[in-house]
């Protein structure tokens, strides 16, 4: 029997519409009530000035193991998982061999349970070797544990077979994510089709290459009445057709990473390859849309799409250049001062919704609240402490950030998992 | 003024000042040429590589040929015999380069921001033979030398650009030369060879040569680049010739004076009539004569800034 008194700090739950300075208690790593604390070992966190908030789940993460362990393993990615404030991690399937077999999804779990500081969830491919052709086995993915499936990096260009998949899904009761790309109007684009790539001769990626499979989502998710999440939302018109569903009920969500609020195709313009992520940077009025899409609940979930790759990879020509940035030890300072300090389109209470709640209710999570009983994943947060990032400090094995040096306001100090502090500053 | 500058990434980065600036420099070098012995010794005892990633004769020998004049030795790297074709980045076969005591590096690539991508990395000079679709900055400025000397003048000129201008950095490094030194540009070809977006960059965008043509005092004309596009971006050959060919019917809209230019290879009978090609408002190859003057001047200014 051991204890932790977390004191002082301002609990916010949004699970149980909690806002107050108290004490929150942790007892055999679960959340508990005070009375719970008899005679047993207790330790004291003083969060005096510090939000204490549900651990953080970043549902958008690739670890890169099996298969690409010099760019990131699952320790080390769960370390800066830990770092970042996260306490729940899901993982993408695009690894090698993909996450498309039951076996595969084992072998994760078990290097998770060894290896990792938080807890890593994986997801199951949609489609066999994510080629968009045959269906992975779905059902067996569920068995095997997986919380969702996606071929996210591809997109299933076939829309009979994504129908399928989604029926099939909704049987199985998995959550579908889709990384919304068409291949056709996309081609070999590697920048958003604008002014910076008629500037640059960059190959154009359109916005309606993201548009247009929103579309076919939302069309899908009508059809199947099943739930279809769409990643890393980039573009002005896919904010405004999710609205547009989700007025009329359809089962349709997206997600926001940092740099598509923080960042405009303007930044591409030396050829840096640090700024180059799929889907890519926008216009200024498509970052606005994603933050308008915010601030009105459209877009209810943040994550980071943490995309380590290994400095050789990232340091050659911009159109050869792997996509992807890393983002787990970014993204909350980015969010925090980005969405709370310099735009004021939320509060900080709904930031935590969105990075706790919201993915764990899509995900089916025991996670992403404060409730007695609840596992005790516990975020400290100093929302007003000003920082400075520095790659040559992340506990990721990649570098490839664009915000090396930027001057954040608002980070996690302190990431306990199963009442064990895993990081703290 | 004076030259700092140890590379030429493109011509959207130089002032007007630095732009004519080559191009006085190329005036001295065009004279070179004239002589019965056409050599200076420059750059006598430098090492310049071509490092061509990407095919080309013309603008390779154009290179050598400067780099001769100038007295430097020459070393030419192609794709098929370099290392690349055995894995090794760009990034390290350029700086082998270096570790060579390569004082110039003249690359050709495919990818656009190649030469800055060295540039940064590298002590050595680097001069853009182009970039993927994004700038071809000698070719540029030969096409501004010629205008210069066959009218005497850039600004307040009309010149008409025709042809696959989103995959041209032809197009591109024209674009950006010319508005700077005051010509008013006009662009032509298929609505999807040539989109809207292009206005921002302050040129006219037009789908409709018989309308414009009347009114240029240059023509530019751009090879249609049948081996880079999908076939999405227009009918056909035939179709193209059709609706956007310089053909000796549409020659006749011409003014007089107007100059017909083209930066080869010439299709014969696509984009350009054979008669045209060949014609006297042709100064096809006075471009590439002026090549070698304004590459002269380019190698000789850059050369000098590394040294």
């Amino acid at each position: 029997m051991s204890a932790i008194i977390i004191r002082n700090g301002r609990v916010i739950d949004p699970a149980n519409k909690r806002d107050e300075v108290v004490d929150l208690t942790i007892v055999d790593e679960r959340i508990a009530d005070q009375s719970a604390i008899k005679n047993q070992k207790t330790e004291t966190i003083d969060a005096k000035g510090l939000i204490v908030a549900p651990g953080l789940i970043d549902m958008h993460v690739h670890l890169r193991e099996p298969g690409f362990g010099h760019k990131e393993t699952i320790a080390s990615g769960a370390h800066a998982a830990a770092a970042g404030g996260f306490t729940t991690i899901v993982c993408m399937p695009n690894t090698l061999p993909a996450a498309d077999n039951p076996a595969t999804i084992a072998w994760i779990k078990d290097r998770a349970n060894r290896t990792a500081s938080v807890n890593v969830l994986p997801t199951g491919a949609i489609s066999k070797n994510i080629a968009g052709e045959e269906l992975a086995p779905i059902g067996s993915l569920g068995q095997a544990g997986v919380v969702a499936i996606t071929d996210d990096g591809h997109c299933v260009q076939n829309h009979e077979l994504m129908r399928r998949a989604v029926e099939y899904a909704r049987m199985v009761g998995l959550p579908v994510l889709d990384h919304c790309q068409d291949y056709n109007l996309v081609g070999n684009g590697v920048v958003n089709e604008g002014y910076w790539s008629t500037l640059l001769g960059l190959p154009g990626w359109p916005a309606a290459g993201e548009e247009a499979i929103v579309m076919r989502n939302i069309l899908l998710a009508e059809l199947c009445d099943h739930h279809i999440h769409c990643q890393h939302i980039s573009a002005a018109g896919s904010v405004r057709l999710i609205r547009e569903a989700q007025a009329r009920g359809v089962k349709i969500s997206g997600e926001v990473c940092p740099h598509h609020i923080a960042l405009t195709d303007e930044a591409i313009q030396n050829f840096d390859t640090n700024y180059k992520m799929n889907p890519p940077l926008r216009s200024k009025a498509d970052v606005d849309a994603i933050l308008e899409g915010i601030a009105d609940g459209t877009l209810s979930i943040l994550c980071s799409d943490h995309a380590p790759h290994a400095g050789f990879e990232k340091e050659v020509e911009f159109d050869q250049a792997p996509f992807g940035i890393v983002g787990l030890e970014t993204a909350l300072g980015i969010f925090i001062d980005q969405l709370v300090h310099k735009h004021h389109k939320i509060d900080i209470v709904r930031l935590i919704k969105m990075y706790t709640l919201e993915p764990a209710k899509l995900l089916k999570l025991d996670a992403g609240t404060l409730s007695v009983g609840a596992p005790a994943d516990v975020t400290l947060i100093a929302s007003d402490l000003e920082w400075t990032v520095r790659t040559d400090q992340f506990q990721s094995l990649s570098r490839n950030s664009p915000f090396d040096g930027w001057k954040l306001k608002g980070r996690a100090v302190r990431t306990i998992v199963n009442g064990k502090t895993v990081w703290s500053l | 003024m004076n030259w700092n500058r140890k590379d030429l990434l493109g011509l959207r980065e130089l002032s007007a000042d630095e732009i004519n600036f080559i191009l006085e420099t190329a005036d001295a070098f065009k004279q070179v040429g004239t002589r019965e012995i056409k050599k200076v010794p420059a750059l006598r005892g430098k090492t310049l590589v071509n490092f061509f990633v990407e095919p080309s004769t013309r603008t390779r020998t154009s290179f050598e040929l400067a780099a001769f004049r100038l007295s430097a030795d020459v070393i030419n790297i192609s794709a098929t015999t370099s290392s690349l074709t055995k894995g090794e980045t760009l990034k390290d076969t350029a700086r082998n380069l270096e570790a060579l005591h390569a004082d110039i590096l003249v690359l050709r690539h495919s990818s656009a921001g190649a030469a800055q991508f060295l540039a940064q990395r590298l002590k050595s000079s680097v001069i853009n033979a182009g970039d993927g679709a994004h700038e071809h900055p000698t070719q540029g400025l030969l096409d501004m030398y010629t205008i210069r000397e066959k009218r005497g003048r850039i600004d307040n000129l009309h010149v008409v650009i025709v042809g696959d201008i989103l995959f041209s950095r032809v197009a591109r490094s024209n674009i950006f030369g010319l508005t700077k030194l005051g010509a008013r540009v006009t662009l032509v070809g298929p609505s999807t060879l040539v989109p809207r977006e292009f206005e921002k960059l302050g040129v006219t965008v037009s789908n409709q040569i018989d309308k414009v043509l009347p009114d240029a005092d240059v023509v530019n004309l751009l090879r249609i680049q049948h081996e880079r596009q999908r076939k999405e971006y227009f009918p056909g050959i035939s179709e193209y010739t059709t609706l956007f060919g310089l053909t000796k019917e549409r020659a006749k809209l011409l003014k007089p004076n107007c100059l017909v230019m083209h930066p080869g290879p010439i299709n014969r009978g696509v984009e350009i009539d054979s008669e045209v090609a060949d014609g006297l408002q042709s100064v096809i190859l006075d471009q590439v004569t002026n090549g070698l003057a304004v590459r002269m001047a380019v190698l000789y200014l850059c050369g000098g800034i590394a040294a």
